[in-house]
Formats: structure tokens, C-alpha cells, sequence
């Protein structure tokens, strides 16, 4: 391994983890509060209202396919008033959250329409307010689900953040083409992708343990 | 009755569910609905499945807006009150439900102590709340448990323990027996008759089972697409149902009048006029039906019939084949008609 520079790895580890994390904590609120909004005014639901309802249903279908690496380089100009740059980590970060908003919404609003509608009339009946229900009925009762559907949008995220790197957006992906594949030097290829799959199987394993206890089982 | 004993009042309700479209048009589920239910009572509303008996109850806390007409809670109009208002009064209702709806994510006394946190109980109020009404329920030793480790009977206990926590002088219940087994069942009815008759709390009390009404319920109505078809004592209903509807309605759940199918057998085995005597609630009711056969020399054989128990006075009727000389069994019906029994000849059994 002559040719493996250990202090730029640490700077592409340390770089993923800004990147995934940010993204998921922010992506993760926003899509948190957007897949809520979403069930809330579903038709006949909670806060029911059909324009709020079209529009979000309508934005989320829109944005959802689009593939990330097409994402990142179609919403430059809004990254550009947001955070005055379109490439480096930030703008990945950026990117990366936005995206993962728009994906979360759907698993949190379908994991929420899952709760037996039986528990929200009983809330209902205990007197109840609409946003109160949401949050301290809604959520706790779909949380093993939830869990599971996080988890599943940080393997997610690791992954498109590793896409990230070939347009220099630095963390493991960008290392390992930068300084693995770029220069035939395969180590660096497996010692990262080793990384990658490290880090996947750390959050799929810690996220399978908080969801069985969240479901008790 | 002065008004103030009348704890909820329905004038001329309707419900009318919108409907989505040509393939699923709008529904009327309640027309012309009037009833009063008075304070302290336990009152039973009775119906087929889809007869709209749910509707009913949920208009009574706003889970679902009235169409039109008004209803009454205490001196309060609640129909056409904002979401917002009936929070308030949701509070001073208590509610169960057939599959209890317990909260999954909380143990026991965490379902108990939700509705006091929505009232905004504050902390060391809300657990001595929460443990008396767990003790009341029997299931303090169960109060860090979650629902799921719960038997039916059990969970429904909680549900009532959740519902009485704000302290609601009504209590809604929607079926909260039909999902036990008969013994649970029993269990459940007598913790309902203690919640009305130790706290003093009106339950409307929401059954397709006659059980149900027949052991605790001290008024009904009996709903059929929508209508009140009849409304009075459960004894009075039960023992002597005026309508066509109420009359088929109990008859299938008392089981004591013979089917179509069943008269026809009978009619193969049995030569006699088939005539179904009403049990009546009075002395010797049996023993002067046996004296008159006697006296006309008729025979009769009981063939069908049953007899239960309601309010500690009997109901039922019993299904005879009567038998005797030229013209003695018209005889005999005339005088029992004239004595006041109450019977139903079956035709076209003697040919
Ligand atoms: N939210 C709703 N939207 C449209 N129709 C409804 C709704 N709720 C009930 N209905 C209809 O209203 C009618 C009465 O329903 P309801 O649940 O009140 O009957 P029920 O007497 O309680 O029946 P069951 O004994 O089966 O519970 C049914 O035909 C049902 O399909
Ligand atoms: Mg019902």
C-alpha cells in the first residue's frame, strides 16, 4: 500500500459523515413535516385540504424520480441564492438534503396512514387538537415503521452522496475516483468501497435495533 | 321531565354522508332523528348492522357534523359547533369503542393519563388520577403494561378507564362488548352498570345484542335504516314491541318466534292451528292458558317458543299446536284474545 494517503482518507470519511449527516437530520425534519403536511390534508383526513394536498402530492411526484446526480445539477441556480456556491461538500450536502425531504415526505406520509384510524378517533374523542394528534399520536404509533424508513433513506443517502464525488463533491466517493480509480490504484477502491459498506451496515444494524424496540419485539 | 334531566336531546337530526361521485352517491344514514335521553340513565340504541347506530352516537360528540337538526348535551346546542369548541365538550364525553382503540405506543396508564395531558393535568395530579382509575378498572398491578399483553376484557377496561379520566358525566359506548366472548362480556356490562350507578354517569350504550340491552340497559331505541322506529323501556319494547320493525328486530334476537322454515316443518309434524302466545308479566300467565285449554278440550302441544329475562320480568313467546272439536279452537282464541293475551295465529296451517 504505497501509494494510500491515510490522512486524505480521513478527510473523505470525515467529509461523508458532514454530508450524510446534515442531510439526513435536515432532510429528515423537512420530510418529516412535509410527509406530514401531506397526510394531515389528504382528503377527509385530520386538516383535510384538497389545494395544500394537490400541490405538495403534485411537487413530490414531480421531484421524486428525478435521478440525484440530475437533481444536483438542476437545482444550481437555486443553490446558488441558498448557500452562493454550486460545488464542494456543501452543495452536495445541500442537494443531498433537499432530495432526501422529497423521499422522506412519502415514507413518513405512508407509514402514517398505516395507524389504525380507530386510535385517531379516540384522541379525537379525548378532545384532542389536530396538531397535538399528529404529534404525540400519529408519530409514536408509527415509529418501528418510521425507523425502518429512515434507515432506509441513509443507505440511501450514503449512496448518493458516494455519486457526489464524481462531480468533486468530496467524501469517499469522490477518493475513491479521485485517488482509486482515476490512478489504476484498486486498494484505494476496495478500502473505500470496504468503508462504504461499513457504514451502510453499521446504520442498517443500529436502525433494525431501534425499530424492535420501538415495536417491542 | 324538567328539561334539566334530560342529558342529550336529538331534534329532527339528519346525517347525509356527501358521497364522491357518480359511483358513490350521497347517503342519507339518519332521517328525522328526535330522542331524549335523561340523566343517569343507561339508554341502548339497537339496529341491524348498517342501521346507522354508530353515526348516531358520533354526532353526539361532533366526531361527525350533523346534516341537519340539533342536538342537545346538558344546555349545551353542541350540532354546529366550530372543531375548536367541541374540544371542549369532547372532555366532559367519555367514549369506547368495539376494537378499543387503545394507543400502541403507550403502556396502560399511559393511555389513562393521555386525555388528562390533552386537558392539561399537571404532573402529580395526573398519576394519582391515573391510578385510582386503574384501581377502579382492576388493572393497577397492570399499569406499565402495554395493550398488546392485555386480553380483550382487559383492554377494555383500559379503554374505560381512559374514557372516565376527565371525569365526563357521559359516557359513549359503540359496541364495547361485541368483540368479547360471552363471559368478558358479562364482565364489562357489570363494570359499565357499576360506572352508572357508583359515579352517576349516563352511558348510551350503542349493541345488536340483546344481551346487552337486556341486562343493562333501562331504555332503548330501536333504529332501522335511519329511523327511530320505537323508543321506551327496555321491558316495554322487548315484552311488547309495537311496530313491524322493532316487532322483527326483537324477534330475531329474542329467537322465540318460529321462522318461516320452521313453521313449515312444524306444520308437517303437527295437525293443529300453530298460534304464538306473547309471555306476559302476569300472575299465573301460564297456568290460566293451561286452565282454558282445558275448559274448551283442547289440545295444545307446545312446539316452539322462549322465555327470557329482562329488567327481572320475563319476555318470549311460546309457539302451541292446538287441537280440538268443531269450532272449540275458534272458541278458545276468542276468550284468550278477550282476556288479554296476545297472540298471532299462524295461517294456513289446518286443511
Ligand atoms: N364516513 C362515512 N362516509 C360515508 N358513508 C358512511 C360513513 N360512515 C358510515 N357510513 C354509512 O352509513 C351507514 C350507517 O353506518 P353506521 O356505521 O352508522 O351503521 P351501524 O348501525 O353502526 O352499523 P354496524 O352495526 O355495522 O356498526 C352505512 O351504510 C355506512 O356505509
Ligand atoms: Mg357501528
Amino acid at each position: 500500500m504505497n501509494d494510500f494517503d491515510w490522512e486524505v482518507f480521513r478527510t473523505a470519511i470525515g467529509q461523508t459523515f458532514f454530508i450524510v449527516s446534515i442531510s439526513v437530520v435536515v432532510g429528515g425534519l423537512i420530510g418529516l413535516l412535509l410527509g406530514l403536511v401531506l397526510y394531515a390534508t389528504r382528503p377527509g383526513n385530520l386538516l383535510s385540504s384538497r389545494p395544500v394536498f394537490i400541490l405538495l402530492n403534485v411537487l413530490v411526484n414531480i421531484v421524486r424520480p428525478i435521478p440525484f446526480v440530475i437533481f444536483l445539477v438542476a437545482i444550481q441556480p437555486l443553490m446558488l441564492t441558498a448557500i452562493g456556491t454550486t460545488i464542494g461538500t456543501n452543495a452536495v450536502t445541500f442537494a443531498l438534503s433537499l432530495s432526501a425531504a422529497f423521499a422522506v415526505s412519502r415514507i413518513v406520509e405512508q407509514n402514517l396512514l398505516t395507524v389504525n384510524p380507530g386510535v385517531i378517533e379516540a384522541a379525537r374523542a379525548a378532545g384532542a387538537g389536530p396538531v397535538s394528534i399528529l404529534l404525540t399520536v400519529l408519530v409514536p404509533e408509527a415509529l418501528g415503521p418510521l425507523i425502518l424508513g429512515y434507515t432506509f433513506i441513509f443507505v440511501a443517502i450514503v449512496d448518493m452522496s458516494a455519486q457526489a464525488g464524481l462531480f468533486g463533491g468530496g467524501g469517499i466517493g469522490d477518493f475513491a475516483i479521485t485517488y482509486g480509480s482515476q490512478r489504476y490504484n484498486w486498494p484505494v477502491v476496495y478500502i473505500s468501497v470496504a468503508a462504504m459498506i461499513i457504514l451502510v451496515q453499521a446504520g442498517q444494524f443500529l436502525g433494525n435495533y431501534l425499530a424492535r424496540k420501538a415495536l417491542r419485539r | 321531565m324538567p328539561p334539566s334531566d334530560i342529558h342529550v336531546r336529538f331534534e329532527d337530526v339528519t346525517k347525509t354522508f356527501p358521497g364522491r361521485g357518480r359511483k358513490d352517491p350521497a347517503q342519507q344514514v339518519l332521517r328525522g332523528i328526535d330522542l331524549e335521553i335523561h340523566r343517569g340513565e343507561i339508554f341502548g340504541i339497537i339496529g341491524q348492522s348498517g342501521a346507522g347506530k354508530s353515526t348516531l352516537v358520533r354526532l353526539i360528540n361532533g366526531l361527525e357534523p350533523v346534516t341537519s337538526g340539533r342536538i342537545t348535551v346538558g344546555d349545551r346546542v353542541v350540532s354546529g359547533l366550530s372543531e375548536r369548541q367541541l374540544r371542549a365538550v369532547r372532555r366532559e364525553i367519555g367514549m369506547i369503542f368495539q376494537q378499543f382503540n387503545l394507543f400502541r405506543s403507550r403502556t396502560v396508564a399511559g393511555n389513562v393519563a393521555y386525555p388528562l395531558k390533552v386537558a392539561g393535568v399537571k404532573q402529580p395530579e395526573r398519576d394519582r388520577k391515573v391510578a385510582r382509575l386503574l384501581d377502579f378498572v382492576g388493572l393497577l398491578q397492570r399499569a406499565n403494561d402495554h395493550p398488546e399483553q392485555l386480553s380483550g376484557g382487559q383492554q377494555q377496561r383500559v379503554g374505560i378507564a381512559r374514557a372516565l379520566a376527565t371525569d365526563p358525566s357521559l359516557l359513549l359506548a359503540d359496541e364495547a362488548t361485541s368483540a368479547l366472548d360471552p363471559e368478558t362480556t358479562q364482565d364489562v356490562l357489570s363494570l359499565l352498570k357499576q360506572v352508572n350507578r357508583e359515579l352517576g354517569i349516563t352511558i348510551v350504550i350503542i349493541t345488536h345484542e340483546m344481551d346487552v340491552i337486556r341486562q343493562i340497559a333501562d331504555r332503548v331505541a330501536v333504529i332501522d335504516s335511519g329511523h327511530v322506529v320505537e323508543s321506551g323501556s327496555a321491558y316495554d319494547i322487548f315484552a311488547a314491541p309495537k311496530t313491524p320493525e322493532a316487532t322483527r328486530f326483537v324477534s330475531s334476537t329474542l329467537r322465540d318466534r318460529p321462522s318461516a322454515a320452521t313453521l313449515e316443518r312444524l306444520r308437517v309434524s303437527h295437525p293443529g292451528r300453530l298460534v304464538t302466545v306473547r309471555v306476559q308479566d302476569r300472575p299465573a300467565f301460564q297456568n290460566s292458558l293451561s286452565v282454558a285449554f282445558l275448559q274448551r278440550d283442547v289440545t295444545a302441544d307446545l312446539v316452539f317458543g322462549g322465555i327470557s329475562e329482562l329488567q327481572d320480568r320475563p319476555v318470549g313467546s311460546l309457539t302451541y299446536s292446538l287441537t280440538g272439536g268443531e269450532g272449540s279452537v275458534d272458541e278458545l282464541l276468542k276468550q284468550l284474545r278477550a282476556d288479554g293475551f296476545d297472540l298471532d295465529e299462524h295461517e294456513g296451517a289446518s286443511r
